[in-house]
């Protein structure tokens, strides 16, 4: 079909035998069945109910955390001169970075015509959006005048004042919201074929009907599918510069800032690869109690979670090695607020953040180097666990520790978050979870047409597309 | 054949693998009919051509989509920051193109992807709630795991026994005719 | 009540609308109308209805009444018993909310009631027909505009010339009085933030007795009774206490007093002005002198303890003409040098050029020593090193004979101030650098025995009747005195105070103390030069002057003090009215009358430096505890001020406390280490541990804190903390030092236990750390470096050529307003801090914001030690460096960077530049994303991280600049180079179709800087003074490197270092 023509033992995944990406004896009936089953027919299990309890108390708290914020301001965080950003957007920065890891893996492994893809995009889509929507919600709160934050799109204003696009804030307004509806239309443009298969299999009328308006009317005919391919590898296409622009963009936020720590080369192309990173982990995170719950091993197979353990692997590498630039180039350029910022992370008052992140992003990931680690589905787990943690604190170390020590140390201070700052973020990893719940019983958390495809080539050797 | 006053669509008829469907739809084009239409559960290679459909306009409206997009990004931020208010910032020129290209290739990106996704809908007449297809009954299974092949009456080599007998020849099951109710 | 309470809340909303409420006055519509509104609150009001007189009847017998009568249709009222019942009823009631912070408002609103009830001419036009503006002739009020009118500051045996700036009659800022000898137009810190004391809300509203609401005119029948009892046994038993008065007005008044009670007595008690500038003079000459220091004559000065440049009368003038002399233009200008031996760091220490940390009580041998190496006295033998700095500094001195000058310590005792006079006699400086004037103050005396007198008196039962003026004795008074037990058994007292404080507590009768810009008075500066204090507002409340008390015991009770005033200088001027009259309007207008500067006097010395007792040194390594007023609220009379509270003190940046200071040795050998919090770090909370010290057979708690610089075995405890009763800011600040000071060692105590607590206590410390980090911030050299390498300032650091940018620069054709700071001149007093504070509205935060590194002054004074090699940063971590490091001070306001950092990356375009080079922050578009804080290099931006503006008390609202708009919740704010004041002088500019000029535009900080260190002007002018400063080779930028081109540079540092006492 119409994706560019890459022969796979050229492709550095290459594995000359490769084991399947779909268990045998899969129907396209019995894919079919399996996944849009437990969006039909299967009842809410107790587990899922005391889950979505769980995240649903927990959004409810991040509802109280903004009340209150909104009521007495930003001075209710630990923010202050000279500390001007702290946790809101060491959180923004990461769950934007998660959200890079969906995108990935539904464009760009589809343009390199990864087939393991295909069990995975669709909740890694899903993530995406629901990362996406967490990382939004900050820019908006943390600044002092949420109400007026409209401000920051070029509307027509009676004053006759428009935005100042020189600065990174804008871009990132623009680069943010792009990045969001994209993904909203790649994610429903990949879930079209499905919601008419949920039409066609749904039994209640209120099912039939809501898939019946959502699939708007989806035929499956020829000329359908002809457009939707050209649509869809276009999107891909499309979607592949725009991922890694965002996190490129993000990065000026800091790289475009004089602030020592901030004001460095190497940061779009590291923010970039700990975004994957961090995506890739929390995929795992997400799929490996998915796949056990569901009884997905057969779609989501060992060969998955080992990829992405390899992916997460490479990733690891290039963040390590923009770690070690920085250093490089602070002594390397000799210049001193460079220097002395370099030795802050290592003597100041912050340095066991520093080295917790080294421990979290550099040591840990170093075990996947053995097939015997990426194919241990319970330390793989917990290692993704971890790698999510490391990319918050180097986050934590980029933002708060460069602003701690500047130029003038007659202004130098620090920071300690409050209570405030701790609820909301734990609030968002509230409304991520909650609506992943939302997610897997209410969509096909599996592409199915792609998996009836997959099934199709499965049967007729290696050779077809994906 | 029911009492409802209904006007004929076409005659369908069913296969149970993409390469069945696409051999019948080769005969169906060398027996000369024009008007014939492939439903299957999954992207099918080569059927659309088979029965020929060739172009789609999607690509072409994808990039007209993403040259407005960046050309009214770059123009927007141009006019707001020399034309409309043109102020000293920090001492920047008020052209600063650099710092337009953020947003500018954003907003490229932005128009290429929807024009990609509505001229797609558009062209596939999407949304479209009712279609006589889904008269059929067992046409619930093109969504599963079944091939759909429908003649449709609107061509000139139409005829309903002929193009039954016709399908019944390429092994196609439970041919039944595709009525359109008014 | 709640009709006016609530009037009293639109009173406030703005200016021009309270105009009119003043002149319609409260007429009975408006309580309908307020009533109305307030229906909800009925059940409250019925209490006050059912009564046989309540509010709606009083407003109808002051219905169609102006404001002006309301006095005394009030005092008419007072006549009628259900009004007294009326009062007691409302107040009492509430009473105790008087003390209660969480309260305050509601409380408020009640007194808003006696406010407004009093018919509050209070922030009416002052009356035309007394008072004259300043500068522009009376030709009618424009409104917004500001008009100046000059009026003194009494402070402390001074008097401190002011121009009060005021907004449709609210007198908003004060500026220093360049007509004014102890002003020359400058201020400081405390003139600045006096203002807010005028609007203070915890300021006593009501006469009262036994704390329970009073009338005025009930309090002068009860002087009556008191003065008739008092006449009947020739005034025996009839006490009046006051602090040092510089009016005459008001001491002629108690003169006249105390000869129709011969046998009553007059008392003066300072608590944090040394007697031995008095007691040193009547020692040397016999009699009691006043001393004026003329520094700027002064080559070679030495100051023995004394901070002459910051404290005692006189100060500002002396920082002023000592900094003219610490002017560089270029390397052939010569310095004047200036030596200073302390036991701690202060202003004046840290702009000395060689500085000694000596014991207090070794400052004595040092004079000695001094006197017998001149020639005026016996020889006396000192330690090596002290020895060889010594001989150097006398040498120098007699090689500058006529032209040195020795200053002593105010808080030094007689024997050194004689010997200073006997010093500078022996070098010829009498005439030239100082001379002598009869006393300024009406009755000279020794605090410290006037005050043991009536102790004593009062304590066997002779005092019937006390009138205590201003003060605060039950909480200053040396606690041997025992001072509040005695006043008891005094029969009744009287005490005037702007607050019911400390003492009003415990005395029969609180009268509140008008505050000086309500009332008429006149004072003398420290050089004799007298001014008419004139009124810039009727009383905001029913307060009463010093000169209406004592009026209410004479034989004239009632006389207003205007009629005083005019009445002592009609005799003065030869009893001749028409020569009062002559001079009136002008002495109003320059402020000063003239030829009232007192003639200097050629005194004799009577004594000789031989008849000193032999010296008795300090054991070695015995602690010495020294007691010192502190910068900000001095004796404790400024302890509710806000502003000061939150003034960072000059060398230890310690915001809302006192803590007692240590020297690093100490520190280190008691383990007393400093723990830098997360919270705000080194920009906000730095926790120390506490001491228990046990002093003169008493105990106080005090937070430790290592201060560089101090002498090894000397521990400083500030003055004027620890209120009780201060109000809302002022209470349980500190720790109250008065509680271990006695009249024996009243300022300098050994016998003392220190026991290290384990406990901790956070103090608000705005700037920690100390030491430059190698980066070029500060950049300073001793003159002999400056002279070989002009530029100095400019080494290590490369600012990219102009040329080297890609962009094509944007050109500033018009004005280019620049600033430049002389930091060879600044010498940290911080008055630039105040005065920013009161001209741009900006809030004061409190002590948990300061912690949190949230204060929001838009010019901050950063301290640094110069060489002091400090890994920890840690003071308490000891190393030698610390023990007498070279302080420097830096002035740091908004740099209006050219390519400034924080315009590129604001996303709304809320911080733009402006055509003139002003970097403009646009409080309306501001969304506070703080990025451009993030990105400022110099750390200069401010953000309102909560509502730190207080938007309720309308007494703060009368108080407002309506030139600068009052900053919300949410934005960012910073120095705006006074951008209200550039715009008002360019309007008068155009309207005159004139260029601006230079030194037209005054910006707040520059105006206040008593030593001229801030310049602010047009850099495109060649002539204008800052360009003539930004041309010079001493001339740099901070940061340089980073490109960001400030408009506000620096001057170099110089030290005037002698050769011979550079350590090897």
């Amino acid at each position: 079909m119409s994706a560019p023509e890459i022969p796979l033992n050229s492709h550095p995944l290459y594995n000359p035998e490769p084991e399947p990406v779909l268990e045998p004896g899969h129907t396209y009936a019995s894919v079919t069945d399996k996944i849009s089953s437990i969006v039909l027919t299967r009842p809410l299990g107790i587990g899922w109910l005391a889950g979505f309890t769980l995240a649903f108390s927990i959004v409810m708290m991040l509802f109280a955390c903004l009340a209150w914020l909104i009521t007495k301001g930003v001075g209710i965080w630990g923010i202050n001169i000279p500390i001007g950003w702290g946790f809101a957007i060491v959180n923004f920065v990461w769950w934007i970075g998660i959200g890079h890891a969906g995108t990935l893996i539904s464009a760009i492994l589809y343009l390199l015509n990864q087939k393991w893809r295909t069990s995975i995009n669709r909740f890694a889509e899903a993530m995406t959006l629901f990362a996406v929507a967490c990382a939004g919600l900050f820019p908006l709160i943390h600044t002092g005048r949420p109400w007026m934050a409209y401000y920051m799109f070029p509307y027509p204003s009676t004053m006759g004042i428009w935005p100042q696009f020189r600065s990174p804030l804008i871009w990132d307004v623009f680069a943010v919201s792009t990045y969001g509806t994209v993904s909203l239309l790649f994610w429903y443009v990949g879930l079209l074929p499905d919601l008419a298969t949920l039409r066609d299999r749904a039994k209640q009328k209120w099912q039939q009907y809501i898939f019946g308006m959502l699939s708007m009317g989806w035929r499956g005919s020829a000329h359908h599918w002809h457009r939707y391919q050209s649509a869809y590898l276009l999107l891909a296409g499309l979607a592949t510069p725009l991922v890694l622009s965002v996190h490129t963009v993000v990065s000026f936020d800091f790289s475009v800032a004089i602030v020592p720590g901030w004001h460095t080369t190497i940061f779009p192309p590291y923010f970039v690869a700990g975004a994957i990173y961090s995506g890739f982990a929390m995929v795992l995170t997400l799929c490996i109690p998915l796949r056990k719950a569901y009884k997905l091993e057969g779609f989501i197979t060992m060969r998955h979670l080992d990829t992405m353990a390899k992916v997460m692997l490479a990733t690891g590498e290039i963040v390590a090695y923009g770690y070690f630039i920085e250093f490089f180039m602070a002594y390397y350029s000799g210049n001193k607020f460079d220097v002395f910022l370099a030795e802050q992370r290592l003597h100041g008052p912050y340095s066991h953040f520093y080295f917790a992140l080294i421990f979290c992003n550099i040591l840990t990931p170093q075990l996947l180097w053995f097939k015997s680690v990426r194919r241990n589905v319970p330390l793989l787990f917990v290692m993704s666990l971890i790698i999510n943690t490391g990319m918050w604190l180097e986050r934590f170390v980029i933002v708060v520790i460069s602003l701690t020590r500047d130029f003038m140390p007659s202004a130098w201070g620090r920071y300690s978050a409050t209570f405030w700052d701790y609820g909301t973020f734990v609030g968002t990893l509230g409304l991520f979870t909650m609506l992943i719940f939302l997610f897997v019983r209410g969509l096909p958390a599996i592409a199915i047409s792609e998996m009836r495809e997959l099934v199709h080539q499965e049967s007729h050797g290696k050779e077809g597309h994906v | 054949m029911s009492e409802t006053r209904s006007q004929l669509y076409g005659v369908m008829g069913e296969f149970e693998s993409p390469e069945a469907i696409l051999a019948a739809a080769k005969k169906a084009r060398e027996a000369g009919y024009k008007h014939i239409t492939a439903y299957t559960p999954f992207p099918v290679e080569d059927l659309a051509q088979t029965i020929g459909f060739r172009w789609t306009a999607v690509p072409l409206i994808t990039l007209l989509g993403g040259l407005g997009g960046g050309l009214s990004g770059f123009a927007l931020e141009y006019w707001c920051s020399a034309i409309a208010y043109p102020i000293n910032v920090g001492g920047r020129p008020l052209n600063s193109w650099p710092a337009f290209i953020p947003v500018t290739f954003e907003l490229t990106v932005l128009g290429a992807a929807t024009f990609a996704v509505i001229s797609m809908l558009a062209l596939n007449k999407l949304p479209q709630p009712y279609h006589p297809v889904f008269n059929v009954d067992r046409f619930a299974r093109a969504s599963t795991d079944k091939f759909f092949l429908c003649i449709e009456s609107r061509d000139a080599k139409f005829n309903l026994a002929e193009c039954a007998r016709f399908l019944q020849s390429v092994e196609a099951q439970h041919v039944t005719e595709v009525k359109d109710e008014e | 009540m709640l009709d006016v309470s609530s009037l009293t809340g639109d009173m406030s909303d703005h200016a021009d609308d309270h105009e009119l409420r003043i002149l319609q006055g409260n007429t009975g519509q408006e309580g309908e109308h307020h009533h109305d509104e307030h229906g909800e609150e009925e059940p409250v009001d019925t209490t006050v209805r059912e009564h046989a007189l309540d509010l709606a009847t009083v407003r109808e017998k002051l219905r169609d009444k102006s404001g002006k009568q309301y006095w005394r249709t009030l005092e008419e009222l007072a006549g009628n018993p259900h009004f007294d019942e009326l009062l007691h009823r409302e107040f009492p009631r509430h009473a105790s909310e008087w003390d209660d912070a969480v309260d305050r408002r509601g409380f408020l609103k009640l007194m808003g009631a006696s406010l407004a009830l009093a018919g509050m001419a209070g922030c009416g036009m002052p009356d035309e027909k007394n008072i004259v503006p300043y500068v522009k002739q009376p030709d009618g009020m424009v409104l917004g505009r500001p008009r100046f009118y000059a009026t003194a500051m009494p402070f402390v045996g001074d008097a401190i010339g002011v121009l009060v700036e005021s907004h449709e009659g609210r007198p908003t800022k004060l500026e220093g009085n360049p007509d004014h000898p102890s002003s020359m137009g400058a201020s400081s810190a405390i003139v600045q933030a006096s203002i807010l004391n005028l609007y203070d809300p915890d300021r006593s509203q009501t006469t009262r007795f036994a704390g329970e609401i009073q009338t005025w005119s009930s309090f002068l029948e009860a002087a009556q009774g008191l003065a008739a009892a008092a006449k009947s046994q020739n005034g025996a038993g009839f006490r009046i206490l006051s602090g040092t008065i510089v009016s005459p007005t008001l001491g002629s008044q108690i003169k006249k007093l105390l000869t129709l009670f011969p046998e009553a007595k007059w008392h003066q008690w300072e608590p944090a002005s040394g007697d031995g500038s008095r007691e040193g003079a009547k020692l040397a000459f016999g009699r009691y002198v006043n001393t004026v220091l003329v520094p700027g004559k002064a080559n070679v000065i030495l100051s023995l303890d004394s901070d002459f440049l910051a404290s005692a009368p006189g100060h500002i003038a002396y920082a002023k003409q000592f900094s003219r002399r610490r002017k560089l233009d270029s390397p052939s200008d010569t310095m004047s040098r200036l030596y200073v031996a302390e036991p701690t760091p202060t202003v004046t220490g840290s702009s000395a050029d060689h500085r000694l940390p000596v014991r207090a009580s070794d400052i004595e041998l040092l004079a000695r020593a001094l006197a017998g190496k001149v020639g005026a006295g016996p020889a006396a033998t000192l330690p090596a090193e002290t020895e060889k700095w010594l001989s150097t500094v006398a040498q120098e001195l007699q090689n500058e004979r006529g032209a040195s000058l020795v200053v002593a310590g105010e808080q030094q005792p007689a024997a050194v101030h004689a010997l200073a006079h006997a010093i500078n006699a022996a070098l010829g400086n009498v005439g030239t650098t100082l001379y002598y004037t009869d006393p300024v103050e009406t009755e000279p005396e020794s605090n410290l025995e006037s005050l043991r007198q009536l102790c004593a008196d009062m304590g066997a039962g002779k005092v019937e009747t006390l009138v205590i003026l201003g003060g605060n004795p039950a909480y200053n008074a040396p606690h041997d005195f025992d001072f509040l037990e005695k006043l008891k058994k005094v029969h009744s007292s009287v005490h005037l105070s702007p607050y019911f404080d400390e003492t009003s507590a415990y005395c029969n009768w609180h009268i509140p103390e008008s505050h000086f810009l309500e009332t008429w008075s006149d004072a003398r500066a420290y050089d004799g030069t007298a001014s008419i204090i004139q009124p810039l507002i009727s009383p905001l409340y029913y307060t009463k002057s010093a000169h209406d008390v004592i009026a209410a015991f004479s034989d004239k009770p009632g006389v207003a003090p205007y009629d005083l005033v005019r009445g002592y200088w009609t005799d003065a001027m030869g009893h001749s009215e028409a020569a009062v009259e002559a001079g009136w309007k002008k002495w109003l207008n320059d402020g000063v009358i003239p030829n009232t500067k007192f003639p200097a006097i050629t005194m004799t010395s009577k004594w000789s430096a031989s008849s000193l007792p032999a010296f008795q040194a300090a054991l070695a390594g015995q602690i010495e505890f020294i007691f010192r007023p502190d910068p900000a609220v001095y004796d404790g009379r400024f302890a509710n001020n806000g502003w000061l509270q939150e003034l960072p003190k000059p060398l230890t940046k310690i915001t809302w406390d006192n803590a007692a200071l240590v020297s690093p040795k100490y520190a280190e050998k008691m383990e007393l280490e400093h723990k830098v919090m997360a919270r705000g770090g080194e920009h906000g909370q730095v926790r120390s541990r506490v001491l228990d010290i046990e002093l003169n057979s008493s105990k106080v708690t005090a937070a430790s804190w290592t201060l560089p610089g101090q002498q090894e075995d000397t521990i400083v405890l500030p003055l004027g903390y620890g209120r009780t009763r201060a109000g809302y800011t002022g209470t349980d600040k500190g720790f109250n030092a008065y509680v271990v000071r006695t009249s024996n060692a009243l300022w300098v105590a050994t016998n003392g236990k220190v026991t290290s607590t384990d406990e901790g206590y956070s103090l608000a410390c705005t700037q920690y750390h100390f030491n430059m980090e190698g980066r070029q911030l500060l950049s300073s050299a001793s003159l002999a470096e400056y002279k070989k390498n002009p530029g100095f300032a400019h080494e290590g650091v490369e600012a990219p050529p102009k040329d080297d940018s890609l962009y094509q620069e944007f050109s500033y054709p018009g004005y280019a307003w620049g600033m430049a700071i002389d930091l060879n001149k600044c010498n940290g007093c911080s008055a630039c801090v105040v005065a920013c504070q009161s001209e741009n509205n900006i809030p004061v935060v409190g002590k948990d914001q300061v912690m949190r590194g949230r204060e929001m002054h838009w010019i901050r004074v950063d301290r640094y030690y110069a060489h002091a090699e400090s890994k920890t940063n840690d003071p308490s971590t000891y190393n030698p460096s610390l023990d007498n490091p070279e302080t420097f001070f830096q002035p740091v306001p908004c740099m209006q960077c050219e390519n400034a950092p924080c315009e590129q990356v604001c996303p709304v375009g809320a911080t733009v530049h402006s055509a003139e080079g002003l970097n403009d922050m646009v409080y309306n578009r501001c969304i506070g994303t703080r990025y451009c804080s993030n990105n400022c290099p110099y750390k200069v931006r401010r953000f309102n991280f909560l509502r730190f503006q207080d938007w309720e008390t309308p007494q703060l609202k009368l108080m407002r600049n309506p030139e600068v708009t009052v900053r919300s919740r949410g934005v960012m704010e910073k120095c705006t180079y006074c951008v209200q004041r550039i715009n008002n002088v360019r309007i008068d500019a155009e309207k005159q179709n004139r260029p601006i000029r230079d030194g037209e535009i005054v910006t707040a900080c520059e105006s206040a800087c008593p030593s001229e260190a801030i310049v602010f002007g047009n850099a495109n002018d060649p002539n204008s003074r800052v360009a003539k400063l930004k041309a010079q080779q001493r001339n740099y930028s901070i940061l340089s490197e980073l490109n960001a081109r400030p408009r506000t540079t620096y001057l170099a540092a110089v030290r005037n270092t002698n050769t011979d006492l550079v350590k090897e």
